[in-house]
């Protein structure tokens, strides 16, 4: 791995201050550092922002879960209070990686790497999230750009996500054996009025399946989407699943989400 | 360059260290605990697990700098006045390695199973080794020797 400067930041503040073009923002570092040590991402300087008490913890409101960027994703499997208010949420924190992977592994990293894979960004996007950075505050449905990009400036720093606490949520997973990333994974949360059906590992780029949402919203049962035919044109193929599987196992995984509900 | 502060077996160290010092190449080449094993340098296969400030995390997925002031501990520091660990007693007993080029990552991770669940299910010690590979044994002697382990924790 080439050679960087390490920073350790006290507050947001600093972390900015510090941040360049050639620098990123360090926090469970579990994508960051194999880029780096595969030689796909170098960086003059990195800055440690785990140390910053203020990006840590959960908090529940009445209509709300905010979770800060820095935490990890044990935390959230672990949180009584993520349990009680989006089952869902923990469940999802508990199927990530593997347990060391858990331990390291931050929610804000997850979001800001937005593999097209991660377990994440289809909880922002189904629980109607609402990224909190040092600037400003984003929508879900804006900050997933593409793949592994996202609506984040340079220098901008993730503070906290804010999850709307939904009717009923489910996440089904269909992992890929080795690296339990998604193969295809699907989060349905039923909020008054509609009906979010989020999608990763589909596409390049999560996304909230429209079709499935409005026959959902009409009728939340897993009949009203059973044999639905998706476009399999723009999803990913490769040696674990064809584009045509992977349509169809967005489908099953929905039905079995909204029966889990 | 920085210094590097921890706490590694219950003895202080203090190594000056280049800023992108992976925490596994800390222990082996700069205090000579060669016990830890890199195999796949990717963060798949687990060889390299070590518990900081008590929670298991794979070592060459962690820079030095990124602990600095941590308490560390690797499979050297599971003895205590020579004699083994029960949970390496029983990985020895019930033939939980053949190469044993797995085994200190997957003995450190088990240890930490037990921290956290101390009556794990055949499924729960299978989920909890997911981020530890071994090529010989097929696993089942792991699961019995972590079970085995549990017993006399």
């Amino acid at each position: 791995m080439k050679d960087f400067n390490y920073h350790s930041a006290k507050d947001s503040k600093e972390a900015s201050k510090l941040a360049s073009s050639s620098s990123a923002f360090l926090a469970g570092g579990m994508t960051t550092i194999p880029s780096m040590k595969l030689g796909l991402a170098t960086y003059k300087d990195l800055i440690d922002i785990k140390n910053i008490k203020k990006l840590s913890g959960i908090k529940v409101s009445g209509k709300s879960v905010t979770i800060g960027a820095a935490t990890k994703h044990v935390e959230v499997s672990n949180s009584k209070d993520v349990k009680k208010a989006i089952p869902s949420l923990s469940s999802l924190a508990e199927g990530i990686g593997d347990p060391q992977v858990r331990n390291r592994g931050t929610i804000g990293g997850s979001i800001a790497n937005n593999d097209p894979s991660a377990d994440y960004p289809s909880a922002c996007i189904a629980l109607n999230a609402t990224i909190h950075t040092n600037e400003r505050k984003i929508e879900a449905t804006k900050f997933f750009k593409g793949m592994f990009e996202t609506a984040l400036k340079k220098g901008e720093l993730i503070e906290a996500i804010e999850f709307q606490i939904p009717e009923k949520s489910s996440y089904q997973k269909h992992p890929n054996p080795a690296s339990r990333y998604a193969i295809v994974g699907v989060y349905v949360a039923k909020h008054k009025g509609d009906v979010n059906v989020a999608v990763t590992g589909a596409k390049s780029c999560v996304y909230n399946d429209k079709e499935m949402s409005k026959a959902l919203s009409g009728n939340f049962s897993s009949s009203s989407i059973d044999g639905m035919d998706l476009d399999s044109s723009e999803m990913n193929s490769d040696m674990h699943a064809s584009a045509e599987f992977r349509a169809s196992l967005v489908v099953t995984q929905a039905k079995k989400a909204v029966d889990a509900c | 360059m920085g210094k590097i502060s921890l706490e590694v077996n219950g003895r202080k160290v203090e190594k000056e260290a280049s800023d992108n010092t992976l925490l596994s190449t800390f222990l082996r080449e700069h205090l000579q605990l060669t016990g830890t094993h890199i195999g796949c340098d990717t963060s798949q296969c687990g060889a390299c697990v070590v518990h900081v400030d008590g929670n298991s995390l794979k070592s060459c997925t962690a820079l030095a700098a990124d602990v600095n002031g941590s308490k560390v501990t690797t499979i050297e520091g599971l003895e205590t006045n020579g004699k083994m660990h029960p949970m390496q007693e029983a990985f020895k007993k019930l033939h939980g390695l053949q190469c044993g080029f797995c085994t200190p990552g997957m003995v450190m991770s088990a240890v930490d199973l037990l921290q956290k669940n101390k009556k794990p299910s055949d499924t729960e010690i299978r989920d909890w080794l997911e981020g530890n590979i071994c090529r010989c044994t097929g696993y089942q002697n792991i699961v019995a020797a972590v079970k085995e382990a549990a017993t006399k924790m």
